[in-house]
């Protein structure tokens, strides 16, 4: 029903170590280059963004909890390369790529990299489905979090907002579905929503009678409540 | 457009989308098992296939370790503390504004400023993964990234906030923004007590990485 990833409201994972604010970008020089290398590779259009997050949060979770934060990276596009065929198996047990891709002509060139990062890639599209709630409206999450088209596969619901009674407060407009987009079925767009959530509603001993907690999520997340 | 959102092609070879593999046969088993060598043996096998600049990789970093980080997002909070105009379309339409000031792209597509007040104090963190807005406050931390952090913020983020040296006064109610979806969201910090008379620079000084997460508050003078 849910993966090693979502992780919110989870007891256990001891203190928060704060970082000075000069600390540097990259503690490693292999962080930098496995981030360089993640968007590199994601710029030769073979998955999406929720294609490659899905991807990091099907790795093991005896391995999702053990690797650092760039090792799930290198892993999960490890995998992707493999599942898009753009790497076979052979190639990265020997560590030697056999001959030229057919995707040679998407490499991302120094010159682009500038204009690339500035131009992003917007997650709003145009959507037939009406929207169904305005600010205030009170609503209710899915009771069963899990992604309803592909089973096991990607959602954004987290479990500790599961079956919880919110308030609409903002409207986004409409956005990609990621449990559709992350299993190569469409955009699927629809109305995104921030609610709020009394952290009483989510916590059984929340700290403090006026906490809340806002999630964004899509309309078929949601019923009226 | 790249790296966004758009319709993927179906991949030539394989399945093309990830699945569940037993921790013995996912492909990163293939790879060396120290992380520093495993990146190194991936960027040769895709520079070799000519699929990687490598030089294009040294841009990237560059850009995030020298030209895109915190600092950007200060200019954007000093602003709002120093132009109501500017402050209330901020509010209004966070994307828009700082498009126009030069601060749109990656990870940064869908933005929305949250302000600080004396009643409300918000606090922004992904429990799902790492969810940050780049081209305003660059890479984020390692502890932002973290298992505690994602799990804590949510449930916990008066004790989080103890951590990080921040009381708030006890009407103070919380605000946390778990990032959800692809909107990013960046904190407007309350502005210090005794600094009508800086300048917007001067103010800049005051605004650190930590108070536009909400996990810090604005330096004092």
């Amino acid at each position: 029903m849910t993966r090693v990833h979502d992780m919110g409201g989870r007891f256990g994972d001891g203190a928060i170590v704060p970082e000075t604010e000069n600390a540097p970008v990259f503690h490693e020089d292999w962080h930098a280059r496995a981030l360089a290398l993640t968007l590199a590779a994601g710029g030769l259009g073979q998955w999406n963004i929720d294609i490659s997050r899905h991807a990091r949060e099907c790795l093991p979770p005896i391995d999702y909890a053990r690797f650092s934060y760039y090792e799930k990276w290198m892993a999960g596009l490890a995998g992707l390369l493999v599942d898009t065929g753009v790497v076979t198996r052979a190639e990265l047990a020997e560590g030697i790529g056999q001959g030229e891709s057919v995707l040679t002509d998407k490499r991302l060139k120094a010159e682009n990299v500038a204009g690339v990062l500035a131009s992003g890639g917007p997650a709003d599209r145009p959507s037939d489905i009406p929207v169904a709630f305005k600010p205030a409206d009170q609503v209710r999450t899915r009771k069963i979090t899990g992604n309803r088209l592909v089973d096991g596969g990607h959602t954004r619901l987290p479990l500790y907002a599961a079956g919880a009674v919110g308030r609409i407060v903002r409207i986004h407009g409409t956005h990609i579905l990621p449990d559709s987009s992350a299993h190569r079925l469409g955009d699927g767009a629809e109305s995104l929503y921030a609610v709020a959530f009394a952290a009483s509603e989510l916590w059984a001993n929340p700290e403090h009678p006026k906490d809340e907690v806002v999630l964004d999520l899509w309309q078929s997340y949601l019923e009226p409540a | 457009m790249w790296l966004g959102l758009d319709s993927v092609p179906a991949p030539r070879h394989g399945r093309g989308m990830p699945h569940d593999h037993s921790d013995h046969d996912h492909p990163h088993a293939l790879l060396p098992s120290d992380p520093a060598l495993r990146v190194k043996a991936l960027e040769t096998i895709l520079t070799q296939k000519g699929l990687i600049d490598p030089a294009a990789l040294d841009e990237i970093i560059e850009t995030y370790e020298t030209k895109i980080g915190p600092r950007n997002g200060a200019e954007v909070v000093a602003r709002a503390w120093t132009d109501p105009a500017f402050r209330e379309a901020l509010l209004e339409d966070a994307t828009k504004v700082v498009s126009e000031l030069g601060f749109y792209g990656r990870q940064g597509e869908h933005m929305v400023a949250v302000e600080n007040t004396k009643d409300v104090h918000n606090m922004v963190v992904c429990t799902l993964c790492s969810c940050y807005p780049w081209p305003l406050l660059g890479i984020p931390p390692g502890w932002y990234k973290s298992d505690a952090y994602r799990a804590r913020a949510v449930r916990e983020p008066r004790k989080v906030l103890a951590e990080f040296g921040v009381t708030l006064p006890e009407d103070t109610s919380i605000r946390v923004w778990d990032s959800t979806a692809e909107v990013r969201y960046l904190v407007v910090p309350m502005r210090p007590t005794n600094t009508e008379d800086l300048t917007q620079s001067e103010l800049v000084e005051l605004i650190s990485r930590d108070s536009m997460i909400g996990t810090g508050l604005a330096g004092q003078p």
